[in-house]
């Protein structure tokens, strides 16, 4: 038996230099936890073809066409069942009143849901098409409710804004618009 | 009292429900009539990552944004298209995160090059301990 090799001063402090690392690490992924949201890969290319029918019977429905004809659109994907879009809904109103025409899609909602839904949180809406399969989300790459894209005149995908548009996001969103309608 | 008319409340109140109240999409939860079809959907599926609940799968999940996909996916399917086209499509617009398949890209290269970079090592330090040996 040869005796154990004494160890030399670096290697002794090498477990704790690893722990040090590992507790880093550690300390990182729980200050600042990762963003887990789906970013669509769709920004900066055109619109998929897509034709939705009348989400009721108030409005029109909204096909690929009616986004490309030359003015800016705010397309807003909702639903009536969704808490934050109601949330956001008096920002989309804020959105309306600075000019910007705001397209929505319904996804799965009923007509009498719907004007359920508009009637406490008003319309924004200049047309409304109804999605019962969440086609046009798997189109956009869309991961959920709400989700508003910025469609530029030609029908360019410009910015999509992933939930709900807080009080403090409609200028920043108008300013998007805007920037679009150059 | 208090005990009553707080029980009665609890019946009352609904809770918040952020759900659809429409019913499943035609093949969110019904398998494909062709049997040979449902099985090449059912892998893919496994495979397509929910984006509601990331850590499932859509074949997994209770989301209906999933149930929507899975619909997706069955009627391309059915409809003669590829799984793998689909798969593309779905990355095309999700990015790599949607897909549990991993593709080699500039990105992931080292996961697929360090086993076989260990491999290789292990079999120069293993062929140079038994030449040693058998001198």
């Amino acid at each position: 038996m040869t005796p154990a090799p004494t160890p030399s001063r670096w290697a002794l402090w090498l477990p704790l230099g690893l722990f040090a690392v590992f507790a880093s690490l550690v300390l990182v992924g729980l200050l600042r936890p990762a963003d887990r949201a789906v970013k669509s890969a769709m920004i900066g290319r055109p619109l998929p073809q897509f034709a939705l029918a009348a989400a009721t019977s108030m409005q029109p429905g909204v096909a690929r066409a009616d986004l490309a004809d030359g003015k800016p659109h705010l397309l807003n994907i909702f639903a009536s069942w969704c808490v934050p879009c109601a949330v956001e809904a008096p920002q989309l109103r804020a959105l309306r009143a600075r000019g910007i025409d705001v397209i929505g899609v319904a996804i799965r909602d009923k007509p009498e849901d719907l004007a359920r839904f508009f009637a406490a949180n008003g319309n924004p809406f200049s047309r409304v098409g109804a999605d019962n399969v969440s086609a046009i989300q798997f189109a956009l790459g869309s991961s959920g409710v709400p989700e508003s894209f910025v469609i530029d005149g030609r029908g360019i995908i410009r910015y999509q804004h992933i939930g709900d548009i807080r009080a403090d996001q409609v200028v920043m969103i108008a300013a998007r618009v805007a920037e679009a309608g150059q | 009292m208090m005990r009553a008319l707080l029980l009665a409340s609890l019946l009352i109140a609904t809770p918040a429900l952020a759900d659809s109240t429409m019913p499943p999409a035609p093949y969110a939860n019904v398998q494909l009539e062709d049997p040979a079809q449902e099985a090449k959907a059912a892998a893919l599926m496994a495979s397509l990552r929910c984006l509601q609940c990331q850590g499932q799968a859509i074949s997994d999940s209770d989301a209906q944004i999933a149930g929507d996909l899975r619909n997706q996916v069955r009627l391309r399917i059915k409809a003669g298209e590829d799984p793998e086209a689909i798969r593309a499509w779905l990355i095309d617009r999700y990015g790599d995160y949607v897909s549990y398949a991993p593709r080699v890209t500039s990105l992931t290269w080292p996961l697929f090059a360090a086993p076989l970079a260990l491999l290789g090592l292990a079999f120069v330090l293993l062929r140079r301990r038994f030449t040693r040996s058998a001198a």
